[in-house]
């Protein structure tokens, strides 16, 4: 890889001294010389590591992803409907396969929506009177904390690596939180946390697709394409006491574990909420939780 | 050069749309870009994802934003390095992480293959090894980042100052100059390592 042995050409480096210091100073030159060959040496025969094994199909994952996402042929027209809600009016885009689209109110207005979706689907925009029945059962499903499933929507122009971290996303219950590297973990790509971020942030169905139940694994709520202050509400309306948690979190609580049963869970599981607090415990780490005979939950699955 | 008949090959590959092609540019570039990312954020965790996100946008580009002209000039690797860069920089942005990952780094972010294996010294000889490549990995994460980048591309990487220079997009002056003076930054912190003379009056 390196053109010369050494790593560096010492003429060149020592016309550069002398250049910088205006030609004078041949014993710092000399020190200088030898200082720099040293330090080339020693970076140069720093230990190169071999990329993780999982960076390959990961990459292969996400580009296979990128090369099926094709204009789509939807008909003469996308159309939309509204339905009220705490953020403002809702606008819901849908096609025949399900919920394609959706804009909240309150960051959005109605006339940018349905721009944006004539643009990104190349025909136009029609609004509906009433919103198609499947789909305002789907909305009554959400607002009763009910829990949607992939096949409502209609993702089929999004990427392979999207849709498996969106449909991870539909399985987080109200009132619960995950962290990124979970949803990467749980997709099979541990170490893409960032890529789950990333197909997180271009969620086209915000709010009905649970987008905001995904904060970092220390706590922090992450990012959100609505701006954190609206994720940190929707939480709350959904009943999470993102304050207390967080506190928490950040004192190193990443996990809970039940004397009683030697379980541990993520904070906000259904089952870590239930442990008496004279019989919860709490871990910094899988690893201590395995390490104190404590088993992963089945439900929340932390490792 | 690095743009050999092998890199040529491999951009022929994309605009012959042959199938493995993509995948034989991440097998030829993965471990010197994971590298270089490694050495410029401190932790493999980050630099695992630069390198994906690298190779994700880099598949963008080739295959959809840019014209096959355009490819078809491209000097695949240090346009590669360019891409980790950006990516690296817009990830260490902005982030408070800088002690943590000093912390991750001084606990042996790369001990898996960190091993002093190539010289047969005594075992305080490699405990002091250790030591001194702990010192160096510091000082590196330690400099402004425009220097960090020349340095690591030039001194651990053993890229040419050409390809350096369309890396970064700086004049070879400019990054000799860079390079020189990160080296320079670093010095007083390896002095123990360095013998170090008395500095002229």
């Amino acid at each position: 890889m390196r053109e010369d042995g050494s790593g560096l050409d010492m003429a060149e480096e020592n016309r550069l001294k002398t250049a910088e210091t205006g030609g004078s100073g041949s014993d710092s030159e000399a020190v200088d010389g030898a200082y720099f060959r040293w330090l080339a040496g020693e970076l140069g025969a720093l230990p190169h590591g071999q990329s993780p094994a999982g960076v390959l199909p990961a990459v292969l994952a996400r580009a296979a992803g990128i090369a099926a996402r094709r204009p789509r042929d939807i008909g003469s027209a996308v159309r939309y409907g509204t339905a009220d809600s705490a953020l403002g009016p809702l606008f819901i885009a849908y096609t025949g396969s399900g919920i394609v689209r959706v804009g909240i109110g309150e960051v959005m207005r109605e006339a940018d929506f349905a721009t944006e979706l004539a643009h990104d689907f190349g025909v136009e925009a029609v609004r509906d009177g009433d919103l198609p029945r499947t789909v305002a059962a789907r909305l009554r499903t959400f607002f009763a904390g009910g829990r949607l499933r992939p096949e409502d929507f209609d993702l089929a122009g999004l990427g392979e690596f999207e849709q498996q971290v969106l449909a991870k996303a539909l399985e987080i219950p109200r009132g619960e939180v995950r962290p990124y590297a979970w949803v990467a973990g749980e997709v099979g790509h541990p170490g893409s946390s960032r890529a789950v971020g990333q197909a997180l942030g271009r969620n086209p169905i915000p709010l009905l697709i649970p987008c905001h139940r995904v904060i970092r694994s220390d706590g922090g709520l992450g990012g959100y394409a609505f701006g954190l202050p609206l994720k940190q509400r929707i939480l709350a309306m959904e009943d999470l006491d993102v304050a207390a948690l967080q506190k928490e979190m950040r004192a190193g609580a990443r996990y809970y574990g039940s004397l009683n049963t030697r379980i541990f869970c993520l904070p906000t599981c259904q089952h870590a909420r239930r442990i008496g607090l004279p019989n919860r415990v709490r871990f910094r780490s899988a690893g201590e939780a395995l390490a104190a005979g404590f088993r992963p939950c089945l439900v929340c699955r932390p490792t | 050069m690095l743009e050999s008949a092998e890199t040529r090959d491999l951009i022929g590959g994309i605009l012959r749309r042959e199938e493995n092609a993509f995948a034989d540019i991440v097998r030829a570039h993965q471990d010197r870009l994971f590298n270089f990312a490694l050495r410029f954020t401190g932790t493999p965790e980050d630099a695992e994802e630069i390198v994906q996100d690298t190779f994700v946008k880099a598949y963008r580009a080739l295959y959809q934003r840019l014209t096959p002209e355009r490819v078809a000039t491209l000097a695949l690797t240090p346009w590669l390095y360019r891409i980790a860069l950006n990516t690296a920089r817009n990830f260490v942005r902005g982030r408070p992480a800088r002690a943590e990952a000093r912390l991750a780094f001084a606990g042996g972010d790369d001990t898996p293959w960190g091993g002093a294996s190539e010289r047969s010294d005594g075992p305080e000889g490699l405990a002091e090894k250790a030591e001194m490549r702990a010192a160096l990995k510091r000082e590196l994460l330690a400099l402004p980042p425009r220097y960090r980048a020349a340095v690591i591309l030039r001194l651990v990487q053993g890229l040419a100052y050409t390809e350096v220079a369309e890396t970064l997009g700086l004049p070879v002056g400019t990054v000799k100059s860079h390079v020189y003076r990160g080296a320079r930054l670093m010095r007083p912190g390896l002095a123990r390592w360095w013998n170090d003379l008395p500095e002229e009056g």
